[in-house]
């Protein structure tokens, strides 16, 4: 574990790590004794594939509060989630509303529609990155068809009001898609009493699961509206030469990640038994320890909200006198700190809290970081903090 | 294998069979989950085979759960 190889990694924005033992295990166990295709033969390998990602569903159904598994989609990441809404819900003419905090997997697939004449309203937000909402309401528009917001920043770890967004998304009939790379597993979601028709999701960050697997929960009755994505084999419906129009081969051409959703199953279900609420709690307390640690230390700058039971367990922050990317060496290679420096993929975000195009130094936490660890980064940014006070750059 | 007596029903996909294995286990119904006879049809795969007998509850209990596609006797 990363303990003995003497790093701390403060990097699981970007991905989890370490992952549970039971992802491997159960990546392992398919490996050696199922590796089959599920949805496509009829043998008990590839029934036992199937059974694989039916659990995934089933799993995630539980979590996010859904009531029908066949409601989640499953993708090989968020990105391609959130293209597969953006592409099949809009066209020329159409009005999309999203905020200036954004990553960049819904701002460009949004520029990329804009390119083919879908109007696309950037709703701005304050330097600490809370959306303005008179601005908001003032976006949206006759022909607005969709909103998409993240449910929580990458860059500062703020929360966007979604539970408020949604009931105005409803009352409007606006498609209300939900961003959810930094929520899912992170806090407690109830999809099923709130008012989101998508919400793409991740398996590597806080649901700890192995890159390559993620997918949308979606409303039911919308997948109708919707063009599908990619077209391709889905072992249903195979005389047809037409792609099926059903959840979820709908969106799910080709063969998955198998062995990564087994993986992903092995993460769900140690989620499950953990309980979001205490890894919820864990990371809170993190987060509290260090900002206020952070906060003591002289010369440096930190962004976005600092009430760690209203944000998620990360923290943007910079030091006088030296650049984030050389800090990060400095932390990386005097220190054996991962963390993450830069734009982070959501140049609005920084454009909106003032720190563009320098960006940030990004500390995230996850569920195995422990306050030891906590204390030692910030030992590290103290050190050069002082290393650098009378230094110009 | 002995198919007196056995109907199948055909679903859209094999995760549609999936969420009826569930509720058949939770219903203690027999079942069994067999490739599509292909004479019947190519889709997804697998079907759910039962005793004709039970045809009436095996439909009962997936009524609003899941959506079958059609019935055959084997």
């Amino acid at each position: 574990m990363q303990g003995e190889k003497g790093i701390i990694y403060f990097d699981n924005a970007a991905t989890s790590y370490p992952k549970p033992r039971s992802v491997f295990e159960a990546m392992e166990e398919h490996f050696f004794d199922i590796g089959a295709s599920p949805g496509r033969s009829g043998h008990r390998l590839a029934l036992a594939a199937s059974r694989i990602i039916m659990g995934v569903r089933e799993e995630l159904a539980a979590l996010l509060g859904v009531n029908d598994p066949l409601d989640i989609v499953l993708t090989k990441n968020v990105t391609e989630a959130l293209n597969i809404a953006a592409f099949g819900l809009l066209k020329a003419g159409d009005n999309v509303v999203t905020t200036a905090m954004e990553h960049n997997s819904v701002i460009r697939p949004l520029r990329e529609l804009e390119a083919k004449g879908v109007e696309v309203s950037v709703v701005p937000c304050s330097l600490l990155g809370k959306l303005d909402w008179e601005a908001f309401i003032g976006a949206l528009k006759p022909n607005t068809k969709a909103i998409f917001m993240q449910h929580i920043s990458n860059v500062t770890g703020g929360m966007m009001p979604i539970a408020e967004v949604g009931k105005i998304a409803q009352a409007k009939g606006i498609v209300f898609i939900v961003d959810g790379a930094q929520s899912a597993g992170a806090i407690p979601i109830d999809l099923q009493k709130s008012n989101v028709d998508i919400f793409a999701f991740t398996g590597h960050k806080s649901l700890l699961g192995p890159q390559g697997t993620g997918g949308f929960y979606i409303r039911k009755g919308l997948a109708s509206k919707m063009s599908h994505f990619a077209c391709g084999g889905t072992g249903s419906r195979s005389e047809y030469e037409v792609h099926p129009d059903f959840l979820p081969d709908k969106f799910e051409a080709g063969t998955p990640n198998t062995i990564g959703f087994a993986g992903l199953l092995g993460a769900l279900r140690f989620l499950a038994q953990e309980g979001i609420a205490n890894i919820r709690a864990h990371e809170e307390e993190l987060t509290r320890v260090f900002s206020a640690g952070l906060e003591g230390i002289e010369g440096v700058s930190i962004y976005g909200n600092l009430d760690a039971t209203s944000k998620a367990a990360l923290v943007s922050f910079n030091i006088d006198g030296v650049s984030p990317s050389e800090a990060a060496l400095i932390l990386d290679e005097e220190f054996g700190i991962m963390t993450r420096v830069g734009l982070h993929c959501a140049p609005l975000a920084h454009r909106s809290i003032g720190t563009f195009p320098i960006g940030t130094l990004r500390f995230s936490f996850g569920y195995f970081n422990t306050l030891a660890e906590i204390h030692q980064g910030l030992r590290a940014i103290a050190e050069i903090a002082d290393r650098f006070k009378r230094a110009t750059f | 294998m002995k198919e007196e007596g056995y109907s199948v029903a055909i679903f859209e996909s094999v995760y549609h069979v999936l969420r009826c294995e569930k509720i058949m286990k939770e219903q203690k119904i027999e079942y069994k989950i067999i490739p599509v006879p292909r004479h019947i049809s190519s889709d997804c795969g697998v079907c759910l085979r039962f005793p004709t007998q039970y045809q009436e509850e095996v439909l009962a209990a997936i009524d609003d759960k899941v959506e079958v596609e059609s019935i055959h006797p084997l």
